[in-house]
Order: structure tokens, then C-alpha cells, then sequence
């Protein structure tokens, strides 16, 4: 997509569709529309009207539009945050359409125009590693639709059956008569025709552009600093707003000296946001940003003013032991089971809050009126947004619109609409002023909606040869559910606690089977709000589970693969990328001298992965990561190059997580308030990352996020196998690793 | 009125005493693709040149960059995109999110600079800057993509095409015509 250029120009009269008329159209038909991140892509007047129109270039459905210098338009309903899946779908739709790629863009719908067209792009959320596998099917036939109709417009005008035309890169040829024409040429006409019924998708062995190693359409001006983010946005008359929100979860403001800030120039307006928080409305962000923190604000806690880490993990520690647990996953009976075992093995795990730390912090651009509420904004989830803005600017949902800027960043934080009506309120302080609200790092910080705190206690019993009898892991901690969508939580049990323990099936399966087996979960909540992060509940199960494999492994004189394999019998996808990894990793040879290695496998996302970690710790005790191979199985591999760079990526996130990252409570507030205590992975300390893509082409899996949680236990695992310490509280950085 | 050298340009500015070179940027002078990330030097987001040296400038005050002293933003690395480091980014796709690019491209024409052919151990030692969405094993081999055709160009080498870099160094497909 083009970057975003503010324009003020408004005009309703029809004209020639320049660049700079499409900008003035686009204003007309949506009352408000002024920016030009839709650009060059003409696609978006079309779109406001519902329909194409005679004079702007016809949207042959809702997924296409082709100009008459046959230019496509394909439209985006999933948001582009890092991950590729602009690319990726666009491609998808591409691969059917049967259009040349050269001539490709893209452009995001609107959540308020899906409103009114009666959700036709479907779903717009991005999370869950979703974005393809569950829109694949839908974008893929309204390509194919699209082709179907330009060949039958060109058909029409030759008078000749369909069946007998042919096309290619958007050239439509009836060889028999010797004619050809494109695309540009007859989609007014095809734009008339009813869309057809009966539509047979490619199969993946004739791809021509799906599955191969395209490059991304959004890179080139990530490289310039012509990418417009949210937080550069820059609209006509707007002011910029610096907020502080109580560090301290269900307080509230005590005091603060609003006279402070006014008196400093630039300052516009002093703004309570409920009775939480306080904003500053400035010309220039950093202005705004300067008279907070002159405010001195002071907060009343409330009764969450004396809550600390420490205290709350003596609330899990005991609810490892309570009979209060939701059942995930039973099989046989594992307490007997282990009752009555030979032998023993069991340990306790935990894992802590994390904030998701985008690089971009959150920010929104809110104009408000009494009749209309606009937002700029970079979200994971536009029609929550939407829903979210109507709410909070007191509209209803047609009243308003949500202009999708890319992300700087993701993780699951976007996907949350918490900001979103925090920089309507402010907005709405000042009617008719655009107002951009950017968080300062601090704040983004402290009001994470961060990763789930858990424990979980493992114990195996053991029969007299050291085979397992029965499993039993008790999962103590915080729902997510029971910040994002307490509806869904039933008796107790949040279903999305149990991701990757699941029993079979086509989401999160556990990989093993065992004689006995029981996975139970002892809900506890703490006054710090959870959120969706890269990987979920994923990321410390595949700790818990495949750390305690590895242990039960050493305990009884096994390899930690052959053990695996013993195991995994009955799960062959689970196996196959484990094998892969491993073969690859050359796990049959032995590591280079004082380098060892570790496992993990996983499932989740809806695909297979597995890693092998190759480790070494100095007597100093510092540890290097030399190379990791990751195995994927997503099912089809839609662009195997962006496939990799979404694996080498999850090890960043993964390994920042395991080694350095918690977000601690102390006094009611999350005590990191920055990236010099809260460090992330940098280029020195990454691995050289081997991606092993096999993917077996019969189901559709998510690639975005399963690798993350492998990244943590095959690199404990290794580090076990190197210094025989088990590391079962993370960060890392809490352990020595020197033997002293 | 105060006044920076910005891309080759003398340009005025007016900021309150303290207002970080950044903010100076970004809401003075309209150059967005020098990002706010931390604020206080930790991330790199915000990385320019002055006078060739790579600086943050979240922790640089305006007032204190003299008018005769040159800055290079990310805008003005070349005017259109080419500079062999872009290039090499392009050609392999380096970018996510594309957050932190600016400064890590900021971080690379720095350090390619005082070192035509670094090793990795001279990338680790001066790549600092921090990307949550990992784009770390890209951005090292597009440097060294970038440092050989650096030299070749000096030496009046064979100069590759994006195509052709992209192809080589990561197997990615450049499509001729495409945005990418």
C-alpha cells in the first residue's frame, strides 16, 4: 500500500480519477475519507458507494477491482502487522484471478464500509495466527469469481462460449478467432454480470503465485521512511495528546496540578479520563507529553495498592494443590494411575507476565462530533475498534469509521480496543479537532494487557521399567479470557488454557499419548489485565509439557527423541516435523565438542512445529545460542520465504521471553517501565535459524505464532544437556548458569 | 530562530528549550521515518546521522546540534531508495513490521562506512538497535549483501539488480514491474 498523505481536499464533483481527484472523490462519497494510504488504488470509491459506479473503475467483487489501464485492486480485510499476510492474500486472490502480479496493490476496506455491506470481506480480526488459514477459501473464490466474470464479459463481446477463452496475466485470448483483450478493457462489463455459483478452486499443484517466493508488496518504502504508521500521522488542524492512565489497576486519580501543565506552551486542554486518568492536548506531542509529566499526578490504589508478584505466586502455588480444577484433557485414570506407580518424577514450573512491547506504542487519531466519530488507527481488530469507538464516542457503529493504518508491531496488543476508547474520550473533549493520542513507552508499559501468569505442577508415574503409567499436569493462573471475554468462560474453564494439551484434533493436540493422563486447571486471577500475546497460552505449556518430558527422559536413561518417538506413535504430524527437525539438526551425529542440544515439538494454530537448539555455556556461565533448526508444518505453504521469516522472527520473541523478559508487580504497578529493564533479544545474542518447511498440502495451519513456543524449551532443554540445571522459572536471567 | 542542517538543507525550527532532536524531526519538520520507540536511547528506532555518526536522537537535544553540523534522516539517505543499503534490504526483504527499519538502515550506512567489509563480529558490535519482530538474520546478511556491492561499485564492478540479489542471497522472487 501507498503511504498516507494528509489532504484536506473536498469536492463532490465526479472527475477523471488522477491520484489527486481520487483523493477529493474518496472525501465526497465518505464524508471524511482524506488519505491517501488507499492510493494509487482507485478501488476506494467504489468500495464507499457499494458498487461500481460508470465513471470510477469497477469493483468486480468485493475482492477485486481493475482499472482500465488494467491495474488490480485487491482488497485486504486482515491487518498487516509485520507478518506478510498482506502479501500472502493478495496472492491468494491473485493465484485465481489469473492476474499479472506486476500490476498488483492493495488496499484495506473499512470496517464501517464491511458494516454496511453486510460483513462481505467477513471477519477482520488478525490474531491467532488466523489470517490466512481462515480466510483462504473465501479470498481464493472471490478471485476465481472475479476471472470468471472479466472471461465471460470478453466472451459476451466476442460472442463466443466461455469454455472456449483462455487467460493468462490478465490477457484474455479466444484462439479460435484469433482475438484477445484484458482485463482493463472489459471489467466495466464484467462488473454487470452476476457472480457465479459454482466455483472450483485451483488445486495447489497448478499454483503460479501462491507457494512460491515472492517478495513482499510492502517493502520498498519500509526502507525509505515513506511508510505512514499511526502514530506519523499528520491530519489537517491536529492537535496531539499525551496521556497517563493509573499505574496502579482499578485506581484512580488523587490529585494533580492541571495549572502546571496549562501554563506551558502549546498546551491546549487538560482532560480527566474517567476517574483514572489524565490528558494533555498540545500542538505537538512532545509538548503535551512535557506538561504531564509537570502535573505531578498523583493516584489513589485503591485496594489493589499493596498487590505484589510474590504474594500472587503464593496464590498459585496453593491452587497447584486445590480441588477446584476444570478437566481439560482426561484419560484413563491418571491419579490411580500414578498412585499406585513404581516411581515418582515431578516438578513445579512457572512463567511470568509479559508485556508485548510493540515497537510502535499504541496510539490512536480520533476526530469526534456529535454526529460522526472518525479513527486513524493501527489495529489488529477493526470491527472491535469500531464497535469499541461507536460505544465510547456515544454513536452508533454507522456513525463512525475506522481508517486502518499498518502496525508497527502487533503481538496480540492491537487486537485490544482499551486505547482505542481511551483517545476517543480524549477526542471528545475537543469536538471537530482530530486528536492523535501516543502513548509515551512508559505508559505503553505499564497498561499492557499482558501474558497470563501461570504455574504448573507436573507429576509422572512410573512403572518398574521406567515406562510412564500416567501424567498428571496441574496448570494454576491467570485467564485470559477473564480479562478479554468472560462470557466464554464456563465452570471455570477457559478452553484457551489448554492450548496444545488438547486431545486430538485439528487445533492445539497434545502429541503424546499416555496410558493415564489428566490436564487440570486451577483458575486464579490477579488485578493485572491479560491480553492475547504472540502465542498464547501455547508458549508456557510447551515449556511445561516438553521441559518434563525432557526430565522424565534423563531421569530414566533415555534420549530425549527416542522417548519422544515412543510417545508420539499415534501422532505422525506431531512426528514427522520433530523427525525433520532432528534429521536436519543432524541429531543422530554427535553436537561439536562442548555444544549440546535440546528439543521441542508442539502444535498449536492449526500446525505442526518442532526445533532442535544447539547450545554452549561457558564456565562463566554465559550462554550462546549457535543455531536452531525449526520445523514447520502449516499444511500449505503459501510464500515459503515470508514462512521463514515469521520462524526466525518467533525465535526473537520466544527467546527474548525465555531469557530476559517479566513484567514484575510491586505496589499494584508492573514495575518494568522500559526496554533498559525490560531487554529484548538483540542481533548479537540471535542464532543462525534453519527453517525446515514440510508442509503435507491437506489442511490449512497458522504460521505466525506456533514457533514461539518452541523457541523457550529447546533452548532449556539444551541448557540442561550442557550443564545439568533445569531451569523451571523464567527469565533465564534470574539463573546463574556458572557452576559455582 | 535556531536552524538544523537536515538532508542538505538549512532549515528553521522553533521548539521549547530541552525538545529532543527527534520530536524536532518528526513534529517540526515533518520527517516521520525517524521513529519514537523508547525515548531514552535504548532501541534505535530513532537513529540518524550527524556528521556521519550515528546518533539517537530521543537523547539529543535540538538546541545542542550546532547549524553547521550535518544530519542525515532516513529521507535523506538518497532520494529515491537506492542507496546499496536499501537496496540490499529491499532485495531481501528484510523488513516486518517495518518499525524499526529506519534507524537499522541508519545503524548499517553508519557502519558500513567506517568498515567496507565488516565482519559479523563488527555487525554484532554495532547493530544495538532492537526489532520485536525479528528481523535480525536478514538484516545481518543484507549487510553484507550491501558491503559487496558497496565495493564492487568502488571498484567499478559488476552491479547487481534487486532481482538478481534477492535471488541469490535468500532465493526470494522480485517480480519486474511489482512495488516490491
Amino acid at each position: 500500500m501507498s503511504s498516507p498523505k494528509a489532504d484536506t481536499a473536498r469536492t463532490d464533483a465526479p472527475a477523471r480519477v488522477s491520484r489527486r481527484n481520487f483523493l477529493k472523490q474518496s472525501a465526497g462519497a465518505t464524508g471524511g475519507l482524506v488519505l491517501g494510504f488507499h492510493l494509487p488504488l482507485m478501488g476506494q470509491q467504489a468500495l464507499a458507494q457499494g458498487a461500481a459506479a460508470a465513471n470510477t473503475p469497477p469493483e468486480i467483487n468485493a475482492w477485486v477491482v481493475i482499472q482500465p489501464d488494467d491495474r488490480v485492486v485487491i482488497r485486504i480485510a486482515r491487518s498487516e502487522m509485520g507478518q506478510g499476510t498482506l502479501t500472502g492474500l493478495a496472492q491468494l486472490v491473485a493465484e485465481e484471478l489469473e492476474c499479472d502480479w506486476a500490476k498488483v496493490a492493495t488496499e484495506y476496506p473499512t470496517p464501517g464500509q464491511n458494516l454496511k455491506r453486510e460483513r462481505v470481506w467477513g471477519d477482520f480480526s488478525t490474531g491467532g495466527s488466523r489470517g490466512i488459514r481462515q480466510s483462504q477459501d473465501y479470498v481464493r473464490k472471490g478471485g476465481a469469481a472475479a476471472r470468471i466474470a472479466l472471461i465471460q464479459a470478453a466472451a459476451d463481446g466476442w460472442k463466443v462460449p466461455a469454455g472456449e477463452c483462455t487467460v493468462s496475466k490478465g490477457v484474455i485470448t479466444h484462439a479460435a478467432s484469433k482475438r484477445s483483450t484484458t482485463y482493463g478493457k472489459v471489467a466495466v462489463a464484467a462488473s454487470k454480470l452476476a457472480p457465479a455459483k459454482d466455483i472450483t478452486l485451483k488445486p495447489a499443484k497448478d499454483w503460479k503465485l501462491a507457494g512460491k517466493r515472492l517478495a513482499r508488496l510492502d517493502t520498498v518504502d519500509k526502507t525509505t521512511g515513506k511508510q505512514v504508521y499511526g502514530m506519523d500521522l499528520k491530519l489537517p488542524g491536529m492537535l496531539n495528546a499525551a496521556m497517563v492512565d493509573c499505574p496502579i489497576f482499578g485506581g484512580k486519580v488523587k490529585s494533580f496540578d492541571e495549572a502546571a501543565a496549562m501554563k506551558r506552551p502549546g498546551v491546549k486542554k487538560v482532560v480527566r479520563l474517567g476517574d483514572s486518568g489524565v490528558a494533555v492536548i498540545a500542538d505537538t506531542w512532545w509538548r503535551a507529553k512535557t506538561a504531564l509529566d509537570a502535573m505531578n499526578v498523583q493516584w489513589d490504589g485503591g485496594s489493589n495498592a499493596s498487590a505484589n508478584s510474590a504474594a500472587f505466586a503464593q496464590v498459585l502455588a496453593e491452587a497447584l494443590e486445590s480441588t477446584d480444577a476444570a478437566v481439560g484433557n482426561d484419560v484413563g485414570n491418571a491419579v490411580s494411575a500414578i498412585d499406585n506407580a513404581a516411581r515418582r518424577i515431578e516438578a513445579v514450573y512457572s512463567y511470568p507476565h509479559q508485556n508485548h512491547a510493540c515497537m510502535e506504542t499504541m496510539n490512536a487519531t480520533v476526530k469526534w462530533t456529535s454526529e460522526r466519530c472518525e479513527v486513524w488507527l493501527p489495529t489488529q481488530n477493526g470491527e472491535a475498534a469500531l464497535a469499541a469507538a461507536a460505544e465510547a464516542a456515544g454513536l452508533k457503529p454507522a456513525q463512525c469509521e475506522v481508517y486502518k493504518i499498518h502496525l508497527g508491531g502487533g503481538f496480540g496488543r492491537r487486537g485490544a480496543t482499551d486505547y482505542v476508547r481511551k483517545a476517543v474520550a480524549i477526542a471528545k473533549e475537543m469536538p471537530g479537532v482530530p486528536i492523535k493520542m501516543i502513548w509515551s513507552r512508559e505508559e505503553d508499559m505499564a497498561q499492557g494487557r499482558f501474558h497470563p501468569v501461570t504455574q504448573c505442577k507436573l507429576v509422572a508415574g512410573l512403572d518398574d521399567k521406567g515406562e510412564i503409567t500416567g501424567l498428571h499436569m496441574r496448570i494454576a493462573g491467570q485467564s485470559i479470557l477473564a480479562t478479554v471475554n468472560p462470557q466464554m468462560i464456563k465452570d471455570g474453564k477457559d478452553p484457551v488454557v489448554f492450548q496444545g494439551l488438547n486431545p486430538p484434533g485439528p487445533e492445539a493436540s497434545i502429541g503424546y499419548t499416555f496410558p493415564a493422563m489428566r490436564i487440570d486447571y486451577a483458575m486464579r486471577n490477579p488485578h493485572v489485565p491479560a491480553g492475547f500475546w504472540r502465542g498464547v497460552n501455547l508458549n508456557q505449556n510447551a515449556i511445561y509439557l516438553e521441559c518434563f518430558i525432557d526430565e522424565i527422559a534423563h531421569a530414566t536413561g533415555q534420549d530425549p527423541l527416542a522417548l519422544r518417538r515412543k510417545l508420539m506413535k499415534a501422532h505422525p504430524k506431531h512426528l514427522a516435523v520433530l523427525n525433520a527437525a532432528a534429521e536436519r539438526a543432524g541429531y543422530d551425529k554427535p553436537a561439536p565438542a562442548g555444544v549440546f542440544r535440546g528439543l521441542a515439538q508442539t502444535m498449536g494454530f492449526g500446525s505442526y512445529v518442532a526445533a532442535c537448539a544447539e547450545v554452549s555455556v561457558s564456565k562463566a556461565g554465559e550462554l550462546k545460542i549457535h543455531r536452531i533448526v525449526a520445523a514447520t508444518n502449516c499444511g500449505h505453504a503459501v510464500n515459503p520465504q515470508q514462512i521463514e521469516a515469521q520462524v526466525e522472527g518467533s525465535f526473537v520473541y520466544g527467546l527474548s521471553a525465555a531469557l530476559f523478559q517479566e513484567c514484575t508487580v510491586k505496589d499494584g504497578r508492573i514495575e518494568q517501565s522500559n526496554f533498559h529493564d525490560y531487554p529484548s533479544l538483540k542481533l548479537a545474542q540471535m542464532p543462525k535459524v534453519e527453517t525446515v518447511l514440510v508442509p503435507t498440502g491437506d489442511f490449512w495451519g497458522g504460521v505466525g505464532e506456533p514457533t514461539i513456543a518452541v523457541a523457550a524449551p529447546a533452548v532449556l532443554n539444551a541448557i540442561f544437556a550442557a550443564t545439568g540445571k533445569r531451569i523451571r522459572e523464567l527469565p533465564l536471567s534470574k539463573h546463574k548458569l556458572a557452576n559455582d | 530562530m535556531p536552524t538544523l542542517n537536515v538532508n542538505g538543507k538549512s532549515l528553521d525550527y522553533a521548539a521549547d528549550d530541552g525538545t529532543p532532536l527527534l520530536w524536532v524531526l518528526r513534529e517540526q519538520l515533518g520527517l516521520t521515518g525517524t521513529k519514537y520507540g523508547c525515548g531514552v536511547a535504548q532501541c534505535g528506532a530513532c537513529t540518524v546521522h550527524i556528521d556521519g555518526v550515528p546518533t539517537r536522537s530521543c537523547a539529543v537535544p535540538a538546541a545542542s546540534v550546532k547549524a553547521a553540523q550535518k544530519i542525515t534522516t532516513i529521507e535523506g539517505l538518497s532520494k529515491d531508495g537506492t542507496h546499496p543499503v536499501q537496496r540490499a534490504w529491499q532485495a531481501l526483504d528484510v523488513p516486518q513490521c517495518g518499525f524499526c527499519q529506519s534507524g537499522m538502515i541508519m545503524a548499517a550506512t553508519a557502519l558500513l562506512k567506517d568498515k567496507p567489509t565488516p565482519t559479523d563480529a563488527d555487525i554484532d558490535a554495532a547493530m544495538t538497535n532492537i526489532c520485536r519482530c525479528g528481523t535480525y538474520n536478514r538484516v545481518r546478511a543484507a549487510i553484507h549483501v550491501a558491503a559487496k556491492e558497496m565495493a564492487a561499485a568502488k571498484s567499478g564492478g559488476k552491479m547487481h539488480s534487486k532481482a538478481e540479489l534477492g535471488k541469490s542471497a535468500l532465493n526470494i522472487e522480485h517480480v519486474e514491474g511489482a512495488k516490491a
